[in-house]
């Protein structure tokens, strides 16, 4: 009895550590494949020079600008809107009915799918506001998106600031202003950053949203105004449209390598912020 | 002489009090603006989408979400066979993750030795942070031709889509339900192991039920996030706005080839038509959008209760 009873436990603990193996091994298996292929696409003049012949030759010069642009500008736009709703909401507001009713708003933002915030920003920013597809209207919708993150990350950052730095800037006479400004933020910047980051890698990732308020030009933007590919869009249309296999891998490459750095850079600053805080 | 420089110094003092107060009073105006932006756009959103959508839902939302027939050049919006394809795709992919991410799950929380769960974790974290783009760059090129090769057929299927999006949702799966076991009081399973049950067995009949509606948010979480996913999705299921149908003698197998045919989900049909859609023909993809939003909001907040219960309990 006691003998097939631990067989038996013996076969399910193994099942379980496969199960394991196997998830990882989805992870190599797509990271591998992808860097495989591409890896060895990727020289200086991929990343100097224009796309030619939609996408066949070339490299992907204008389409990282304009991925620059529309991340910088989503960052402009959501970083000091986050940052100020997560310093209200964890610093001037008590346990409320007002408090419990804003955290669920802003929190069931990150629920929505990209897609939505596809059509929110194709009627609002494209047209409403008159945009058009631009990196801007892109930008914001980038923004829109990526705010929760930010807020969520912020405001969890400024509740783990020892109680005793605001208790000490407070008894030396400090407004509460002067507190926020000179000793939470500065002490939370780390924690801040590490929350923009993986925004970032949110939004680099992007591209059901872009594909409806940025539109797919492949030319090098001359305005926010100007429509523009990021490379998450590149790589769609290079592989939906069966444009050139070479350079959709060489473009994943890209992307995946972008992933790993945001990665590590996220968790490092992690890190270093709780040790800080130790 | 005298009084009057102490009056002075007076005004200024109050001048400057005066001076303090506004700064702190404009700033702490400045942050609750933000607030106040930051929580009214999920209400500009569900009022954009609305409000695009509702020429099209005012004709009939029961018959446009039965309607099995998309014709949107003749005006015909039945959108019936995209909701039956969000639901098949996310469902299979549920089939094929949940055993997987529970699995993984008991793994990190009671199985693995720190150094491999240490190992694990960040390469979890890389898992979910790559674009699904990516995803389904990687279902083009290995997945789609992998069931092309060995179960026939254009490898465009709903299989594909559910293989890719398992895939995609197991972060989701793995984080919240090793969270919702590791949750689980210390002195339950101390008990279960005092009392002479096998490790198996504590897992088995104390640690998981104690923690099943952790488990539960995990899950429904997951297929939140399956139903939104577009990208990745629209790459591979090959996007035929049709009801999927097969013709077999073994009712067995009946399924399996449902499964092998194309399909198209809400937020593809979106996505694919929303480029060239003009007047009331947008305005069927922002009714969509509308559907989609409902079913996200519905599959979230039954999540959002769960927790809740969880933690009054």
């Amino acid at each position: 009895m006691r003998r097939t009873l631990l067989v038996k436990e013996s076969l399910i603990k193994i099942f379980i550590w496969i199960t394991a193996f196997l998830v990882l091994s989805f992870l190599f298996l797509i990271v591998g494949y992808v860097l495989k292929n591409g890896l060895a696409h990727l020289n200086p003049s991929f990343f100097l020079s224009n796309p030619k012949r939609l996408g066949k030759e070339g490299g992907i010069a204008s389409i990282i600008l304009s991925t620059f642009y529309l991340t910088t500008l989503a960052i402009i736009f959501a970083l000091p809107i986050g940052v100020g709703s997560a310093i209200f909401l964890s610093e001037y507001m008590k346990e409320s009915v007002g408090k419990k009713l804003l955290t669920f708003l802003t929190e069931t933002l990150a629920g929505i799918p990209s897609i939505i915030f596809g059509l929110f920003g194709f009627a609002f920013f494209v047209t409403w506001l008159k945009l058009g597809f631009s990196l801007l209207a892109g930008g914001l919708t980038l923004a829109v998106m990526i705010l929760p993150t930010i807020i969520k990350t912020a405001e969890e950052t400024l509740k783990a600031v020892p109680k005793s730095y605001k208790e000490a800037s407070l008894a030396l006479g400090a407004t509460k202003k002067q507190t926020i400004l000179r000793v939470l933020l500065p002490a939370a910047v780390p924690g801040i950053i590490t929350g923009l980051i993986l925004a970032l890698g949110r939004a680099i990732g992007e591209t059901a949203a872009l594909l409806l308020t940025a539109g797919s030009s492949a030319k090098t933007p001359t305005s926010f105004l100007a429509s523009g590919r990021s490379l998450a869009v590149h790589l769609y249309i290079l592989a939906t449209e069966g444009i050139s296999l070479e350079m959709s891998f060489a473009t994943a490459s890209v992307l995946i390598v972008l992933v790993l750095i945001i990665n590590s850079l996220a968790n490092g600053l992690q890190k270093r912020f709780q040790k800080k805080l130790a | 002489m005298e009084s009057t420089l102490k009056l002075k110094e007076k005004g200024k003092n109050i001048y400057l009090h005066q001076q303090y107060f506004l700064r702190e009073k404009s700033f702490t105006g400045l942050l609750f603006l933000t607030t106040l932006l930051s929580a009214s756009i999920i209400i500009l959103i569900a009022g954009f989408v609305f409000s695009e959508g509702y020429p099209v839902i005012k004709n009939g939302l029961v018959k446009m979400i039965t309607g099995t027939k998309w014709y949107p050049l003749e005006g015909v919006y039945g959108v019936w066979p995209m909701i039956f394809g969000s639901l098949m795709v996310s469902l299979g992919a549920l089939l094929i993750g949940i055993p997987l991410g529970l699995g993984t799950a008991i793994f990190l929380s009671e199985l693995a030795p720190p150094k491999i769960a240490d190992l694990v974790r960040p390469a979890l974290q890389v898992l979910a942070g790559i674009p699904s783009v990516v995803f389904g760059f990687f279902g083009m090129t290995v997945v789609v031709p992998l069931i092309r090769n060995t179960l026939g057929g254009s490898g465009y299927s709903a299989l594909s889509g559910s293989l890719v999006l398992a895939i995609m949702i197991l972060p989701t799966i793995i984080n919240i339900a090793e969270d919702s076991i590791r949750s689980v009081p210390k002195e339950l399973k101390e008990g279960s192991l005092a009392l002479g049950a096998t490790h198996w067995q504590t897992i088995s009949k104390v640690v998981l039920p104690a923690a099943s509606s952790g488990l539960l948010t995990a899950i429904i979480l997951a297929l939140g996030r399956a139903v939104g996913e577009t990208m990745a999705v629209m790459m591979v299921t090959g996007n035929t706005p049709l009801l999927p149908t097969a013709e077999t003698n073994y009712s067995l197998l009946k399924p399996l080839l449902i499964w092998l045919q194309p399909v198209r989900t809400l937020t593809s049909n979106i996505a694919i038509e929303m480029g060239y859609a003009s007047g009331e023909h947008a305005s069927a993809l922002f009714a969509c959008g509308i559907i989609l939003f409902v079913l996200i909001m519905v599959i979230n907040a039954s999540a959002t209760l769960l927790i809740k219960k969880k933690v009054s309990r």
